[in-house]
């Protein structure tokens, strides 16, 4: 099978400090690949350059293949690459419909909505709707403001937008970094649901445990390097962690 | 409200009833959470207080009067509560809007502009105020509170050297039209009074049933996320102060009309009073929250204020201190709602 999204010797620098030395990455069709790796081992950094929040200062990113240049958010947002921010995602006094369209509003067909340049809105809410309940998120009503739910209702706002509107890939930085054991687990499911509309994932956790329930495959990244790609059944947990604290050698080479 | 702590219902039919006053209690609380409800309740007992104090005040001539004395107040608060709505603040209006009224006056009477070209240069100048108070924003990063304090500065000198310190008379008819009125029942209302509504009555629609209008709630909600889902959050900024600046101009053409002349001293504590009706409006300082439909309210609040005070004969500064006082209450109410979301 050939990589949806891959990334081929990403090197960012800031000042000295080199985030990303020559980072490979490379993403299946309808897998949930997790990327996990120790503080500052350039996890975040290598997903801003997949999700065009960051331009890397060398290297290649290939969609379908295809090399692809994102100079920004939208640019990947364009290309079919849906990010959900770990607390940054949501507009907390707008209400959920109005987050999930954020930025990209229906307006009223014909005079209304070209002249006037009315909303429908009534569509956007059926719509949201319809999403939310694909995802088998239970809120009762579009016109809530998000600062009304959950931490874990709020991350499903997010991950429901992603996914809403996502074409190739959704990336999810630490979905679950600020929520509850069981609000995690709600977000966990829904990354499988996510998955089961045929979706790949791209999931950065420190959570390991759940990295191992629900990744098909599981990058590890040291220093600025992928070091190792393993499935959850290959090595164990205390193995993994050993390869990401350089304990133990990855299964990697870097091509230079 | 009294606490209900004090004993246990028993009985279904007690059970009930306290059933049913909760859900009286609830649809209370809810009617209040409308954002327009605190400045129109606000409004309207400002409105009885007066007319039960003075017999003059609830005559169909003083109301209009109120309205055309908060006229330029009103158009200029237009202007700020979208500024402010994007989290910002404009120090500038009530000077980029006599700088307006001077270089629109200057060029009618003294500069052979007709009078027409003449109002829309002036307008187009505060329109270009306000571009350099979004660029400073946006790309300098430098906070809405200082740069429009320079920009303050500036318009403010720039009045007085472009005017040399002169009041503008003899204006053509064009430029104090809107200070003309039409009658409706027994009593004039002004043409401007009209325009200053037609304003409001656009922002509405704007701010609410468009996507511009919801860019701006996110940007001064949660700039962040407006960016990272794809809001252009400079180019709209830059667009909020624009035409912030050119509602500013607008109401320095009103300004002219109710005075008829071009006054250098026009407008230098506007910019106050307009944050104070945006206040009282229900408008949150810190962005994101609250309805234009309030800040009208709030614009008559003070006008109300002023008008009824008078009215019953208290002396100005009076005025100024219950203005004050319902600033930092509505701030605080304001300050209270937002802790108990977090
Ligand atoms: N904007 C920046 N300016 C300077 N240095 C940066 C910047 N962003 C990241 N770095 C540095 O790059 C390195 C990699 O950071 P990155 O955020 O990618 O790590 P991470 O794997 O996501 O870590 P964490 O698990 O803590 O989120 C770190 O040393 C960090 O200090
Ligand atoms: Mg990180």
């Amino acid at each position: 099978m050939s990589p949806i999204l891959e990334a081929h010797g990403l090197v960012k620098r800031y000042g000295h400090v080199t985030a990303l030395d020559g980072a490979d990455f490379e993403l299946l069709p309808g897998e949930i690949l997790a990327v996990i790796g120790d503080n500052g081992a350039g996890k975040s950094t290598l997903i801003k350059a997949l999700s065009g929040a960051l331009v890397p200062d060398e290297g290649r990113i290939l969609l379908d293949g295809r090399p692809v240049h994102f100079h920004s958010p939208a640019d990947a947002r364009r290309a079919g690459i849906e990010t959900v921010y770990q607390d940054l995602a949501v507009a907390p006094a707008l209400d959920i419909a109005a987050n999930l369209f954020l930025g990209r509003e229906v307006r009223r067909k014909g005079v209304l909505g070209k002249v006037f340049r009315l909303l429908d809105t009534r569509r956007m809410q059926s719509e949201a709707d319809a999403h939310m309940r694909d995802l088998k998120i239970g809120i009762g009503s579009m016109s809530q403001a998000v600062e009304t739910l959950s931490g874990g209702q709020r991350q499903g706002v997010a991950v429901a937008r992603s996914a809403a509107f996502a074409r190739h890939v959704v990336i999810m930085d630490e979905p679950t970094a600020a929520l509850g054991v069981k609000e995690s687990g709600m977000v966990v499911d829904l990354i499988r649901e996510v998955r089961e509309r045929g979706l790949p994932v791209i999931l950065i956790s420190h959570d390991i445990p759940t990295v191992f329930d629900v990744a098909d495959r599981i990058h590890i990244q040291r220093l600025g390097r992928r070091v190792a790609v393993v499935g959850p059944g290959d090595v164990d947990m205390a193995e993994a962690v050993a390869i990401m604290t350089g304990a133990a050698p990855g299964n990697t080479t870097r091509r230079d | 409200m009294p606490e209900t702590t004090s004993t246990e219902p028993s009985g279904p039919a007690v059970a009930d009833r306290a059933g049913r006053s909760r859900d009286a209690a609830a649809a209370v609380a809810r009617f209040a959470a409308v954002p327009t409800v605190g400045p129109l309740a606000a409004l309207l007992l400002a409105c009885l207080f007066f007319s039960l104090s003075t017999d003059r005040f609830l005559t169909g001539g003083n109301l209009s009067l109120v309205v055309q004395q908060v006229m330029e107040v009103g158009t200029l608060a237009v202007g700020q509560t979208v500024v402010i709505l994007t989290a910002g603040i404009d120090l500038s209006n009530g000077a980029v809007m006599a700088f307006g009224t001077i270089v629109m006056t200057r060029l009618a009477v003294g500069g052979d502009v007709p009078a027409p070209l003449a109002i829309v240069i002036g307008v187009v100048v505060c329109a270009a105020f306000g571009a350099v108070n979004g660029g400073l924003v946006t790309m300098a990063r430098l906070p809405s509170f200082i740069v429009t304090l320079g920009t303050l500065n500036i318009a403010f000198a720039l009045t007085h050297i472009y005017s040399h310190e002169q009041t503008v008379t003899g204006l053509p008819k064009a430029l104090t039209a809107l200070g003309e009125t039409f009658p409706l029942g027994d009593t004039d209302v002004t043409y401007g009074s009209v325009v200053m509504l037609v304003l409001f009555a656009v922002a509405w629609y704007v701010l609410r049933f468009t996507a511009a209008g919801r860019h701006v709630y996110a940007v001064g909600d949660n700039p962040e996320a407006a960016r990272l889902t794809g809001v252009s959050t400079r180019r709209l900024l830059i667009t909020v102060y624009t035409v912030a600046g050119a509602v500013y101009g607008l109401a320095g053409l009103l300004l002219v009309g109710r005075t008829t002349v071009g006054d250098p001293q026009a407008g230098q504590t506007d910019n106050l009073d307009s944050i104070t009706a945006v206040v009282l409006g229900g408008v949150s300082l810190f962005g994101g929250r609250g309805s234009i439909v309030g800040v009208l309210f709030g614009a008559l609040i003070v006008g109300v204020i002023r008008n009824g005070l008078q009215l019953m004969g208290v002396a100005s500064v009076y005025q100024v201190l219950i203005t004050g006082i319902l600033v930092i209450l509505a701030v605080g109410v304001d300050r209270l709602a937002r802790r108990r979301r977090q």
